[in-house]
């Protein structure tokens, strides 16, 4: 624990524009800059997927202005093949790099977890600075595919070598597009790795007086694990997009075997492992997911404490079991390799962590449920994004049961099933956690209200949609039906165009209703009703800041010192049934 | 009202969702696995119907409990708070013992499912057909009358030509008599050792019916093994991200009787 005095301004207020708002110091500026670059990343990917959603049900239809985007691509507006799996290449990428790395962990983490521990800043200002603006970067060579050579890679957001190895041979998109991929996904994990160095530090570093580990909220303890998660993980695929690019232009062969002939040609290389980019890859691709789920379970966790006005059973137990995933994470990798040839004894010894993290995460899930028995819980846009993070999380969760068994994945593997697995577990249950948080952490970050009723509508519509849509794909994957092809063909696959029209019809619909929360989101910034500055009277240090939005130091150039636990709620104090963490107040156990 | 909303909501959406699963179909298509047709396969579809049970009764058990609970605790006006007796002692408890024991009870019987397709050896009579997947098409070698492979060649792969393989029967004697073919044919109750290659990139191998997956690796030679037992054409599919091609990337699988296949085997030949 540091010392208060040791809380000088880290820097001054900024005055001129470009320092206050775009190379910004303020953690909390870079905390909305990732939210934005998040915001912007999630509605290209959405518009990507409705593109491949029509497609894929009427596989003719033109769509208005993507012959513009690429006259080759999709000639009328017409999507090709080869231009149907690029577009799924980008929605993959974008989604899991740009949205739910960015949003649960860089943006709201950047916002309040300096605040939440009583600190001015992060611990390397600067450091975050670059951070995001190194992101941004990653972000522009990405989309930049889109303008440059024959379009973005279409070897999918694996990059599986050595389609993603040989270069232009492999196909379109190959050539300068995989290469675009490479680049931006090396320069991503450059960014992330500053990151979750900052985040480390500021945590065990920068806590004011009185802010033990064990009196951080739970979504502090979250964002801090993601952080270690993110440092080990990013530190493998870094190397390993390094290795990517050198084959692809140095000539080196890290992933390409000897005698492979692509298109015709006799590839100059010699001596790699396919099987090597995939254990270098999953090793961090499947702590990946944890790193977009941790920090929703953080959030969730948090906002659910103050609308159940207590505690949960035990948030500690939680975070005990944040850790445990966050350990398992590291020896499961291999289960999205089952049928890749590696070793078969190999995939048991990966099947029986898997499974076991079933158990951290049925505790987690009973903690939630059994938290609710016998409570008074608050409803409103965020707690009800929480009851449907917690249904999500579930529905998500029960078909890994599946995928966890080699036996079972023989079948399931590369089809639907795994697709529908992984949108809900990781893709719409964070998205849920990061809604949640918007709408709780909206009057903190603006001074202004989300409007109720329409966070509740957006909830009610994204909740069955998103149900709508992915649940469709787990029966699609039963049936046997293969991802990752740009038209339905085979003889058994054309009887299941019904249902894929179905899920298009609620892609449409869930898509459009996010528009509900676009318009909130604006409207309410600039014509909400004023906040107070507690308005959810919840005891933790983001509430206790001088102002909303904070101030550039965070508490106005005071030193907050934290007497309390975090969640103190349920009790008799002046306040009404809370103490804050900050006060020094010794409230009375409620009747 | 939100709470009631959604407690309402999400015990439809959870019965809604069991609904197909129970009854195989939904909006008029199958949405189950086709009907087995090996020997391995049988383990695995009970595999799955034990982990269907078991998920389906934790899915549908939690969206109720949830939906439940939130139509009786949330915003209630009025009632003393109470807490779960036992506490978070009692749920860590519970996973350890239900779902601990559950996951590694799923996860032994399992991993004899398994065993059999990728721990027991083929059998040594067992019949070896050759596969390569290139993009974007599956060709399939026999060894002919002599039982030898002719070695590959990447460099003389002439698909013009019909050399899917790249053989040099010229100056390779064991290459003469192989039998190439677009199709995967076989004999019915027999089993068939199958002999992976990739020609350029990544692909696989997949027949739902016969209950098997299994990659191509550029560089490595794999091989799967398995024993059909009904007569009849299925479709084999790549589920490999491959390129451009990927969707269309397909072949037949047909297995027929044993003096079918000798005479196709014969005609393939001359």
């Amino acid at each position: 624990m540091s010392d208060a005095s040791v809380h000088a301004a880290v820097h001054a207020a900024p005055t001129s524009f470009i320092r206050k708002y775009i190379f910004s110091l303020d953690h909390k500026v870079i905390g909305l800059q990732y939210y934005a670059l998040a915001f912007v990343a999630v509605f290209t990917g959405m518009v990507l997927s409705w593109i491949m959603r029509v497609h894929l049900v009427w596989p003719n239809a033109p769509i208005p202005g993507l012959g513009w985007l690429s006259k080759v691509g999709a000639p009328g507006g017409v999507v090709t093949p080869e231009y149907y799996l690029q577009l799924l290449t980008m929605h993959g990428t974008l989604m899991v790099f740009f949205v739910l790395t960015n949003a649960p962990f860089a943006a709201f983490g950047n916002y309040f977890l300096p605040i939440q521990i009583g600190a001015e800043d992060m611990a390397f200002p600067r450091f975050n600075m670059m951070s995001f603006w190194t992101t941004f970067v990653a972000f522009c060579i990405l989309i930049s595919s889109f303008f440059l050579g024959d379009g973005p890679p279409l070897s999918g957001w694996t990059g599986y070598a050595p389609l993603s190895a040989v270069g232009a041979d492999a196909g379109p998109g190959q050539g300068v597009g995989q290469s675009l991929w490479g680049i931006s996904i090396f320069v991503f994990c450059i960014a992330s790795l500053l990151g979750s160095l900052n985040f480390i530090a500021t945590t065990l570093d920068l806590r004011t007086k009185g802010m033990t580990l064990s009196r951080m909220p739970i979504v502090t303890w979250a964002w801090f694990i993601t952080s270690c998660i993110a440092l080990l993980a990013f530190a493998v695929l870094l190397p390993a997009c390094l290795l990517l690019i050198l084959d692809r232009v140095a000539g080196t062969s890290f992933f390409i075997p000897a005698g492979l002939n692509v298109a015709d040609h006799i590839q100059p290389h010699q001596g790699g492992s396919p099987l090597l980019w995939q254990h270098l890859f999953w090793f961090f691709g499947h702590p990946e997911v944890y790193i977009a789920i941790l920090p929703a379970i953080g959030i969730v966790s948090h906002i659910l404490i103050c609308n159940l006005r207590r505690d949960l059973l035990s948030h500690r137990v939680l975070i005990y079991c944040m850790m445990a995933i966050g350990f398992l994470s590291y020896m499961v990798w291999g289960h999205h390799m089952f049928v890749s040839g590696m070793n078969p004894f190999s995939s048991l010894v990966f099947s029986f962590p898997t499974l076991m993290i079933t158990i951290p995460a049925t505790i987690m899930t009973l903690i939630w449920l059994g938290s609710l028995y016998g409570s008074n819980l608050r409803i409103n846009s965020a707690s009800l994004f929480c009851l449907g993070f917690i249904s999500m999380f579930v529905s998500g969760g029960v078909s890994g049961f599946f995928l966890a068994q080699p036996s079972i994945d023989i079948y399931l593997h590369a089809t639907y099933f795994v697709v529908g697995h992984f949108h809900m577990v990781m893709g719409v249950a964070a998205i849920m956690g990061v809604f949640a948080g918007t709408y709780f952490w909206f009057p903190k970050m603006t001074g202004r209200m989300m409007n109720e009723g329409l966070g509740r509508w957006h909830f009610f519509l994204t909740l069955i949609g998103t149900y709508a849509i992915f649940m469709p794909f787990h029966y699609l994957g039963l049936a046997g039906n293969v991802r990752r092809y740009s038209a339905f063909q085979d003889d058994y696959l054309i009887p299941l165009i019904p249902v894929h029209k179905f899920i298009t019809y609620a892609a449409l619909f869930t898509g459009a209703a996010q528009l509900i929360f676009i318009f909130n989101l604006f409207y309410s910034r600039f014509k909400g009703t004023k906040a107070s500055e507690n308005p959810w009277e919840c005891t933790s240090l983001e509430w206790s800041t001088p102002s909303s939005p904070p101030p550039f130091d965070n508490f106005g150039g005071k030193h907050p010192v934290v007497y309390q636990d975090p969640y103190q709620y349920g009790v008799k104090s002046s306040t009404g049934d809370y103490v804050m963490q900050t006060s020094p107040e010794q409230a009375s156990v409620a009747s | 009202m939100g709470g009631k909303i959604f407690a309402v909501l999400i015990v439809i959406i959870a019965l809604a969702s069991a609904v197909p699963i129970i009854n195989h179909t939904f909006l008029g298509a199958s949405v189950t696995p086709p009907e087995d047709i090996s020997t391995h396969g049988k383990a695995i579809d009970e595999q799955m119907s034990v982990t269907m049970a078991e998920a389906g009764i934790s899915f549908l058990a939690a969206q109720l409990i949830l939906g439940l609970f939130v139509w009786h605790f949330a915003n209630r006006n009025s009632g003393a708070t109470k807490t779960l007796p036992g506490g978070a002692t009692a749920m860590v408890i519970v996973a350890f013992l239900f779902v601990g024991a559950e996951v590694l009870a799923l996860g032994l019987v399992g991993s004899k499912a398994w065993g059999m397709v990728y721990f027991k050896p083929a059998a040594a009579d067992a019949m070896q057909v050759q596969a390569q997947a290139g993009q974007f098409a599956f060709y399939f070698r026999y060894a002919g009358p002599d039982g030898k492979f002719g070695q590959i060649h990447p460099d003389k792969i002439d698909e013009g030509n019909s050399n899917f393989f790249g053989l040099d029967p010229e100056n390779d004697m064991a290459a003469r008599d192989d039998i190439t073919s677009g199709e995967l044919v076989v004999p019915v109750d027999k089993e068939v050792h199958l002999l992976m290659h990739a020609k350029d990139v990544g692909h696989s191998f997949y027949v739902r019916e016969l209950r098997i997956q299994q990659d191509f690796v550029p560089g490595l030679d794999l091989s799967v093994h398995f024993t059909p037992t009904k007569v009849g054409k299925y479709e084999i599919v790549c589920t490999q991200l491959c390129g451009l091609g990927h969707y269309n990337m397909k072949s037949y699988l047909t297995v027929m009787s044993q003096e079918d296949f000798d005479k196709w085997l014969k005609s393939q030949s001359s």
